[in-house]
């Protein structure tokens, strides 16, 4: 029985340090998702809180600024501007019309501070289901016709 | 060829049914010509799945852009070694893959068991045409890959259209590793399903004995080997292709690949318990199930859309389909495991702490801590917005937070394990066993904190990493110097001798030190440097001992793709050491740009050298140069985990006729595996037991 106790001891030890180092981990970055919409109607408690935010980069609004990039982020029919100052440069993927997922701050301007941008350009992923057969993005030419 | 593909994997589904069907009717029946019919139309569903395969390679190989597939993936410039690999590069193709890597799976294990283990055989075949049924409805019914293009005509009927040319490959996966880390991935994922279907026939027929642990030993194997070479393989892709300076992101595709891979490593450990001491019999069973179950997990995670991801698949209608079939594997698992469990009772207790069966039991609970750590937080979103409504994700922080103790932990029972003693070991024995190894370990550690290294979880890596290729080292030696003083062969023979008589243990050895290289080479990320700047020619950027000197800009354009390409020196003091050339490649099919770094590899240290792209004021082009210790040791440690499982997966070769017959007189229990050694050293062993020797 001893022994049972020495190794649950053990178990316990090691699970109880795996959990507060999870616990600890949690703490130093958890980030919201949020959708563009929410945020203005966001507490005050909660806008301050790291966030990540997704949406299609609008036609013609990427700015290159020194030091930062500038651009609006669409969905949901709102709009949002976002100003990227990571150090990283931006993805290849991040393009006019790519989807893009933001990560950082929002600023009490109205303003977006992202640190991350992730992008997937539309046309390298797959149509949702349903629009394949449709074409797939392709303009139904006459004279491609098979 | 579509047409022919597609009816192929139509018939195909026809037969894995046929087989789920006729076989449950063998297994009630007792009818041999049952079996023998399941088992052929389980053999037919492997011919019928390489079939379609193979038309859609045709297909991809003859570009027939009328096919959506084709179009989506493929373009006329396309080099035919990435036609090759557009197969799998999307999600219907890549479910096939799926499918008919499973499908040789399958029937490899069919056609080598044919005839034989009459009474477990046919649950596994139902098993595995089940777990087939399910790909292969997906393959037909929900993501075909032979779906023509077409669009609505001017009076609204739909008509076929065939472009001119395909929208091309994903350029981040034209790159050599992609046509092969996604088949080593994939095949270690479906290689899971073997030991899952022998564990879950062996409780369903009730089979008793460790038998399917014996049967599957070698699958599984081959499973973890390709599982290890495909993360490896992705780790590199990422690191070489992706430009951003790092190997590993805490990506929820690349969590999906790790767990299994941590579950994998717990059962191969933990059958041993099983073998030797018949324990852990539940947790076995649970263990492989729960492996296959986060095989298919990663499969799900990388297709649904579920968790965000940097390289999964479109969202897609397909995540139903996965959680349904995850339910009803779980279903039966546990139906069969609330039916048959007296089947699984333990033969032997625990009797000590300091013993080989707690050092397993502990590597078994840290790995499975491990992989339910990287669980929640792959999975914390969507827990967490099941809980509290907010959606919330944790960054690479916790993932490093947690996991790199508890792989320290593990690296310091991948030394101490192997050494203890089944049942229980003196104080004595370890002090002889480990004193030694531990000491030097300790004064490499101390070493590197007086030349500078002050990162503590480094430090502590070094330390263990010494003292456990140490304890690796003194176990060969000890084994050959015992073999050499017998024999008289010279010592390097005398290690070959003794690795070839149980390759299974040695093997394991070799893979185990192939780990420490791994984690020597992940511990050198806490020193990595980076230096951004706008170059022009002639311009320089100093980083660690290298000077770069940018000189040229070129254009030059390749058969699918037109780069921009930087020419740098590297310089390390005034001598010239190597010229770089990172590129930006543009490819016209689908208007995308990537990256092509360029890296100096040496075992000190990596220079990570990536054309950024040009600066948006000035036009100037970014060079982002990275400095990046110790990497070349991940992929050093990763060809020898490799090697090491190929090793272990060899047949013993017997010792010469004499000495086996001398073994056999006085040695029963050291001709065999030592279940009671006080040091649990082959050699040892000898030795204490016949001072002869």
């Amino acid at each position: 029985m001893q022994k049972r106790v020495k190794f649950g001891v053990g178990v316990g030890i090691i699970l109880a340090t795996v959990s507060a180092l999870a616990v600890v981990g949690y703490r130093e970055q958890p980030t919201y998702y949020h959708t563009i919409r929410e945020l203005p109607n966001l507490k005050p408690s909660d806008a301050r809180q790291r966030m990540r935010v997704a949406g299609n980069v609008e036609q013609g609004s990427i700015v290159r600024l020194p030091g930062r990039v500038d651009f609006v982020l669409q969905g949901e029919g709102q709009r949002l501007s976002i100003s990227y100052v990571g150090k990283d440069p931006l993805p290849d993927t991040f393009v006019d019309g790519s989807q893009a997922l933001v990560e950082g701050r929002w600023m009490r301007d109205g303003r977006f501070v992202a640190e991350k941008v992730q992008a997937k350009c539309a046309s390298k992923y797959e149509a949702a289901p349903g629009q394949q057969k449709t074409g797939d993005g392709y303009p139904a030419d006459p004279n491609k016709k098979g | 060829m579509d047409l022919l593909g597609f009816f192929a994997l139509n018939l195909a589904f026809v037969c894995a049914l046929y087989a789920v069907g006729a076989g449950t009717a063998a297994i009630l029946t007792r009818n041999p010509f049952l079996v023998k019919s399941a088992r052929h139309a389980g053999l037919a569903v492997c011919i019928l799945i390489t079939l379609g395969t193979a038309s859609l390679v045709y297909l991809f190989l003859t570009d027939n852009f009328s096919m959506a597939y084709v179009v989506g993936h493929s373009n006329r410039e396309l080099p035919t070694f990435y036609k090759f690999a557009a197969l799998w590069s999307g999600q219907e193709g890549s479910l096939l893959f799926w499918s008919w890597l499973l499908s040789v799976y399958v029937f490899s294990v069919l056609f080598t068991y044919r005839g034989r283990h009459p009474e477990l055989m046919p649950y596994v075949g139902v098993v595995l045409a089940g777990v087939q049924l399910f790909f292969l409805i997906l393959n037909n019914f929900v993501a075909s890959p032979f779906q023509v293009l077409g669009a609505a005509g001017p009076d609204g009927a739909i008509e076929l259209f065939v472009p001119a040319d395909g929208k091309g490959l994903n350029p981040l996966l034209q790159y050599p590793e992609m046509v092969i880390h996604p088949p080593m991935l994939y095949s270690g994922y479906t290689g899971f399903t073997i030991p899952f279907a022998f564990a879950l026939a062996a409780l369903l027929g009730r089979y008793p004995g460790e038998k399917w642990i014996h049967l599957t030993r070698r699958w599984t194997m081959i499973a973890w080997c390709f599982q290890s070479a495909g993360i490896l393989l992705g780790a590199h892709w990422a690191y070489a292709v992706l430009g951003w300076g790092g190997y590993w992101a805490w990506d929820p595709v690349e969590n999906a690949s790790l767990m299994p891979w941590l579950t994998g490593t717990a059962f191969l450990h933990s059958v041993m318990m099983q073998e030797k001491r018949g324990m852990l019999k539940v947790w076995n069973v649970w263990l492989v199930f729960a492996t296959f179950l986060l095989c298919i997990l990663g499969t799900f995670l990388t297709r649904s859309g579920v968790v965000s991801s940097v390289h999964a698949f479109a969202q897609s209608s397909i995540g139903p389909w996965f959680v349904g079939f995850i339910a009803a594997v779980l279903a039966v698992c546990l139906w069969a495991f609330l039916k048959n469990r007296d089947y699984l009772r333990s033969d032997n207790q625990l009797d000590a702490l300091v013993s080989r069966e707690s050092s397993f039991l502990f590597n078994n609970l840290i790995l499975l801590v491990a992989c339910v750590a990287v669980l929640s937080g792959t999975l914390f979103p969507v827990l967490s917005e099941a809980v509290s409504g907010s959606k919330i994700s944790v960054g690479p922080p916790f993932f490093n937070k947690v996991n790199i103790p508890i792989g320290l932990f593990l690296l310091f029972l991948t030394g101490v394990g192997p050494l203890l003693a089944w049942r229980r070991t003196s104080f004595e024995s370890v002090k002889r066993n480990f004193g030694g190894s531990l000491l030097l370990g300790l004064l490499a550690g101390a070493v590197a904190f007086l030349l500078g290294f002050r990162d503590f979880f480094s430090l502590v890596c070094l330390s263990l990493s010494v003292f456990v290729a140490l304890t690796i080292a003194s176990e060969f030696l000890r084994g050959a110097l015992v073999i050499r003083g017998r024999t008289g062969v010279n010592l390097l023979s005398a290690v070959g001798r003794l690795t070839m008589r149980n390759t299974r243990r040695y093997g394991g050895y070799v893979v185990h030190f192939g780990m420490v290289l791994v984690f020597i080479g992940l511990s050198g990320a806490a020193f990595n440097r980076d230096k951004q700047m706008e170059m022009a020619p002639g311009s320089r950027i100093e980083i660690g001992p290298y000077t770069l000197v940018c000189q040229t800009f070129t254009t030059r354009p390749a058969q699918n793709y037109t780069a921009e390409r930087a020419t740098i020196e590297v310089l390390r003091g005034s001598r010239q050491v190597m010229m770089l050339y990172p590129e930006r490649r543009f490819y016209p099919a689908n208007e995308q740009a990537g990256t092509m770094v360029s890296i100096f590899s040496t075992l000190r240290e990596d220079l990570y050298v990536v054309y950024a792209g040009r600066s948006p004021e000035s036009d100037q082009p970014v060079i982002h140069a990275y400095l990046n210790p110790l990497v070349k040791w991940i992929w050093l440690g990763g060809v020898i985990v490799v090697l090491g499982t190929g090793l272990a997966l060899l047949p013993d070769r017997q010792m010469g006729l004499a000495a086996r017959a001398r073994a056999q007189k006085v040695l029963p229990v050291a001709a065999a595996k030592p279940v009671s050694a006080s040091a649990g050293s082959y050699g040892q062993e000898r030795r204490e037991r016949n001072p002869t020797l």
